[in-house]
């Protein structure tokens, strides 16, 4: 072995050969095949896998489309139902691109949920948990660019509506937003320049998961139970464990995705968006995205606009400080029976929030989202504070490999040595 | 940081003085030339900076279709045109007498964002508006006669519910102003110029 090259254990001449100049090889064996994993592992653990298939999906599907998209405010419309009508499988492109926004959200609003749920946000994930924030602000912003290019009713009122936000900030809103314009309305500059960002910002997003990635593989992966496994006996090589667990769950996303394309294409959009854009009309109800309407009911919750901008970005902002709001040593909701039904209240609240958002602003619409607005701000910044002071937990198991080998509960005293000697 | 520069022998320069500061008060040469390079660095990319950002602002041919000539002759009393100004639609709305007297005499303590009618327009009957919603930048409804006007018979922004009086003054819902009013002049009895 000459100086320099890296030790490779791979008996492949051509593999060993790179390997040692590049130990890629080695890297995916240890960060992918034999990568200790917890045992305890249910189906919410899937969503990490998928929402990064799902994002090579639009990745590939989205550099197709570009090659038929005309960004001008003339041609925009019609360039994209000529990708319907006329472009091969033009349609199919569409179709899986669009609803592969929709599965995007499905996925990521699970994999938080499921952050929140087993309390994988708490140390030592917390930068694992902020890096997961910024790669779903990224993700909205690259939603919201993208629902903008087909030039549709909704797409230029939906744009009108978000650039205006930024109108709320105090003295130097209107020249913010008249730069984000390049002009004194929406209009070409704009779907110009967010044509270049929603190519970009994807490229973006695939670099702040690798960061993912590289903060989950030094802490591990958290589990259901929310304990620290104690040895081997707690975990599993991730190949061939989870890449076969990760594969079923992959199967019943792609028939759910198949599903929308196929048989529902457009259920999750706005028909008003197969109108033509027309910047002297603005359509009688104005709804974005499923995806963005809780988070819609916020804004619309506050009678002030400047404080409905400040509480729709806080929604999401809060979650940065989320691992120091929870101040509970117990990660898991399995283990908090006070705030588990809290946050059960809080994913209600969510829901609430995204029907409320759904409807025309007014009673008893406006009311309830008020309510849910007040409990889903209150649940990050009383509730949990709270609990995490008074509230008494479940006792934990003393180990992964326990209840998942022995069934649950805890073990007695001094017991603690049996299932070290199993494995 | 001195310190150990000393021990480990710091290379001196002959003729420029020591590498060191042997007080540690004033900090060494190094340091200053490192601040040195980091200011010129914010500096430099800072000023790299401002023709991309600004590269965004509005151009010169954007800027150049800054003003709109109306003929005010075909509009009945009672009715309004909505007409494009710098691609945003622009109200004129004749108004009949008690429209105006409605404007005239509500009380400014009852206005939000308070302004005496007389403010707000140059000739009593021509009422000229931005036709953007002061919330989020939707067109409010209230231009043609099967319109909603609203609970105060100007306009109505189906958006998030927002209700202007006869002279665009906001009066209900989440805008936080009233519809501005751009800049214009008569340029004869019946033309106006926008911008």
């Amino acid at each position: 072995m000459a100086i320099g090259l890296h030790e490779s254990e791979f008996k492949n001449p051509v593999i060993r050969w790179v390997d040692a100049r590049l130990p890629v090889f080695t890297m995916m064996q240890k960060e992918y095949g034999t990568f200790p994993t917890p045992r305890n592992f249910n189906y919410f653990w899937n969503f990490g896998g998928l929402a990064l298939v799902n994002l090579v999906i639009m990745i590939a599907t989205g550099i197709f489309l570009a090659m038929n998209y005309t960004a001008h405010v003339n041609f925009a419309f019609d360039s994209v139902e000529r990708i319907m009508r006329d472009v091969n499988y033009g349609w199919l492109l569409r179709y899986v691109h669009a609803n592969g926004a929709s599965m995007f959200f499905i996925v990521i609003y699970i994999h938080i949920w499921r952050a929140l749920y087993y309390g994988s946000y708490k140390a030592p994930r917390e930068l694992l948990f902020m890096l997961g924030v910024v790669i779903f602000l990224l993700m909205m912003a690259t939603a919201f660019l993208g629902y903008v290019l087909p030039w549709g009713q909704m797409s230029f009122w939906g744009a009108t509506v978000i650039t205006n936000l930024f109108s709320a900030i105090p003295l130097v809103g209107e020249s913010i937003v008249t730069w984000l314009w390049g002009g004194f309305s929406v209009d070409n500059p704009t779907l110009n320049r967010f044509y270049s960002l929603h190519y970009l910002l994807p490229f973006v997003t695939f670099g702040v998961v690798f960061l993912h990635i590289a903060a989950l593989h030094i802490t591990g992966s958290n589990n259901p139970l929310g304990i620290d496994p104690k040895g081997p006996q707690d975990t599993l090589p991730f190949h061939p464990y989870y890449t076969a667990k990760d594969s079923v769950g992959l199967i019943v996303y792609f028939i759910v995705f198949a599903a929308l394309v196929f048989f529902a294409p457009n259920l999750l959009g706005h028909p008003d968006n197969y109108t033509p854009a027309n910047p002297l009309v603005t359509p009688p109800h104005i709804v974005p995205e499923w995806y963005f309407l809780p988070f819609y009911a916020i804004l619309r919750a506050v009678p002030d606009k400047l404080g409905g901008v400040i509480l729709m970005g806080g929604s999401i902002m809060i979650l940065f400080i989320l691992p120091w709001l929870d101040t509970s040593p117990i990660r898991s909701m399995r283990f908090r029976p006070l705030a588990r039904i809290a946050l059960l209240v809080w994913l209600v609240s969510f829901f609430v929030l995204m029907y409320c958002g759904a409807k025309p602003p007014e009673e008893p619409w406006v009311l309830i989202a008020r309510l849910a607005t007040l409990y889903y701000f209150a649940y990050f910044l009383v509730i949990l504070p709270a609990l995490g002071a008074k509230e008494r937990g479940l006792p934990l198991p003393a180990s992964i490999s326990m209840p998942v080998l022995r069934g649950g509960g805890p073990l007695p005293a001094g017991a603690m040595a049996k299932p070290m000697e199993k494995a | 940081m001195a310190d150990t520069l000393a021990q480990h022998g710091a290379p001196q320069v002959p003729g420029h003085g020591p590498a060191v500061d042997p007080g540690g008060e004033g900090g060494t040469r190094r340091d200053f030339l490192y601040l040195t390079t980091a200011a010129f660095t914010v500096v430099g990319v800072g000023a790299l900076a401002v023709p991309f950002i600004a590269s965004m602002n509005p151009s010169r041919d954007v800027l150049a279709l800054a003003s709109t000539e109306v003929d005010l002759s075909p509009i009945a009393v009672g009715s309004a045109v909505t007409i494009v100004w710098r691609g945003k639609p622009v109200f004129v709305r004749r108004r009949t007498a008690e429209e105006v007297q409605a404007a005239r005499q509500t009380p400014l303590s009852e206005l939000p964002d308070p302004a005496p009618d007389q403010s707000r327009v140059k000739k009593d009957e021509w009422l000229v508006l931005l036709g953007v919603c002061t919330h989020l930048g939707c067109v409010p409804l209230g231009q043609k006669p099967s319109d909603s006007r609203g609970e105060f018979g100007g306009w109505f922004c189906p958006c998030h519910g927002s209700h202007y009086d006869t002279s665009g003054r906001i009066r209900k819902g989440p805008a936080p102003a009233n519809l501005a009013v751009p800049d214009y002049v008569f340029t004869s009895d019946t033309q106006i110029r926008i911008g």
